[in-house]
C-alpha cells in the first residue's frame, strides 16, 4: 500500500514538471504566426509558464501548435508531423482557422484540424490575442495536471500509465544492496542506506 | 493613355484577328481571335512603339451563361513607354484550349499553370503544364462556376470523428 501512494505522488509531479516543461513545435502557416511570435516575444513571453523553447523538429517536442489555416493539401504533412512526436503529446489549435477552418468555407481548406488529428485546446480568434494564447496554455496546463490531455487518456486506456515509464518503473537493486541466495538470484534486501 | 497601342494594332492586324476594342476607366483593352492569341502577344512586345516587355498577370474568367464560356485575360505593361493593355482571349467548352505565351514571355509559366489549374484552360505548347495550387489527386477545376465551392477532396482525415463511419 505505501508503494501506491508513493507512485500516485511520482504521477502528480511528473505531470507538474511537464506541464511547465512544454517543448512546443509551431506549425505555422498563416497571419496567425504573427500573434505567436508576439505572444512568444517577451511583452508578452510564454516563457513565463514553462513554454519555453520553440523546437523545429516534432521529435523533440510535446507540443503541437497549428498556427494557421490548413488545406487540404497540407494536411497530409500536419498528420505526419503529429504521429512523429513522442508521447505523451497534446494539441492546441490556434486561432479560428486551426479550429474550426475560419471563414474559409471551401474547396481548398480543411475545415478544423481536428479533422486530421486530435486537438486538446482550441483557442478562438482571427488572430487570437496573446491574452487567449495565454489563457489557452493555462488551460491547457491544468489539462495535463488533471492528465486529460488526448494522449495521456490514450496512453491510459491502452498501457495503464500516462507519464513516461523511466519516472514510475522502481530502480533495479544495487549490487552493494543484494545478497546471493543459495538458488544464484539476486534479492532485494530492502536496506537503504 | 495607351490609344496608340489599339491603333497599332488595328493598323497591324487587318485580318479579323481583333474582334473588339474598347475602352473602360481609362484603361485599354482588346479582344483578339484566339487563334491569333500568340501572334498578337508577340507582336505587342517586338513593335518598337507598342513595347510591351512586362506581362504581368495572366489569369482566366468563367463566364458560364456567355459563349465562349472562358475569357484568358492577359495584362500588359511597358516598362519603357509606361502604358499598358489588356488583352482577352475567348475559350469554347468544347475546345478549351489556347495558346502558349510562355516562349514570349518566359514568367507567364506558371500563371498559364495557375489557369489550368483553376478553370481547365489548356494551353497549348506550355512547357510543363501541370496543377500549381491543387493537388494532383483532385478531380475537376474549382473556380468553374459549376464546380460546388464547398465539395472538398481530402487526403487525409481521422477515423471514427463524431459523425462518420470508422
Amino acid at each position: 500500500m505505501g508503494l501506491e501512494i508513493y507512485t500516485s505522488k511520482v504521477y502528480e509531479a511528473v505531470k507538474w514538471a511537464q506541464k511547465f516543461s512544454l517543448f512546443q513545435y509551431p506549425f505555422v502557416t498563416a497571419c496567425c504566426g504573427m500573434e505567436f511570435m508576439s505572444s512568444a516575444a517577451p511583452k508578452y513571453d510564454l516563457a513565463r509558464f514553462g513554454a519555453e523553447f520553440p523546437r523545429f523538429s516534432p521529435r523533440q517536442a510535446d507540443l503541437l501548435v497549428v498556427v494557421g489555416t490548413i488545406t487540404e493539401r497540407q494536411a497530409p504533412a500536419l498528420r505526419r508531423i503529429y504521429e512523429q512526436m513522442v508521447e505523451p503529446k497534446w494539441v492546441m489549435a490556434f486561432g479560428v482557422c486551426a479550429s474550426t477552418g475560419g471563414f474559409y468555407q471551401n474547396y481548398s481548406t480543411v475545415p478544423g484540424c481536428d479533422q486530421i488529428i486530435p486537438v486538446d485546446v482550441y483557442i478562438p480568434g482571427c488572430p487570437p490575442r496573446p491574452e487567449q494564447v495565454l489563457d489557452g496554455l493555462y488551460l491547457l496546463q491544468q489539462r495535463i495536471q488533471a492528465g486529460e490531455g488526448h494522449n495521456q487518456i490514450i496512453l491510459k486506456a491502452e498501457k495503464g500509465y500516462d507519464v513516461p515509464l523511466a519516472a514510475i518503473r522502481p530502480l533495479p537493486p544495487r549490487p552493494s544492496e543484494t545478497v546471493e541466495t543459495a538458488g544464484g538470484k539476486l534479492l532485494d534486501t530492502g536496506k537503504t542506506t | 493613355m495607351a490609344k496608340i497601342i489599339l491603333e497599332r494594332l488595328a493598323a497591324a492586324f487587318t485580318g479579323g484577328e481583333i474582334e473588339q476594342i474598347g475602352t473602360q476607366h481609362g484603361n485599354e483593352w482588346a479582344r483578339v481571335r484566339r487563334a491569333d492569341w500568340k501572334r498578337v502577344a508577340q507582336f505587342l512586345r517586338d513593335d518598337p512603339t507598342t513595347l510591351m516587355d512586362f506581362a504581368s498577370d495572366l489569369t482566366a474568367v468563367d463566364r458560364l451563361t456567355h459563349e465562349p464560356r472562358f475569357d484568358v485575360v492577359l495584362h500588359l505593361y511597358s516598362t519603357v513607354k509606361k502604358h499598358r493593355v489588356r488583352l482577352y482571349g475567348g475559350v469554347p467548352e468544347g475546345e478549351c484550349a489556347i495558346d502558349s505565351i510562355v516562349d514570349v514571355w518566359p514568367g507567364m509559366n506558371w500563371f498559364e499553370r495557375e489557369a489550368y489549374d483553376l478553370y481547365g484552360v489548356r494551353f497549348t505548347g506550355h512547357p510543363d503544364l501541370r496543377r500549381i495550387l491543387m493537388y494532383p489527386e483532385f478531380v475537376g477545376h474549382p473556380l468553374r462556376k459549376d464546380y460546388p465551392k464547398e465539395k472538398r477532396q481530402p487526403l487525409v482525415r481521422r477515423s471514427g470523428l463524431p459523425g462518420t463511419l470508422e
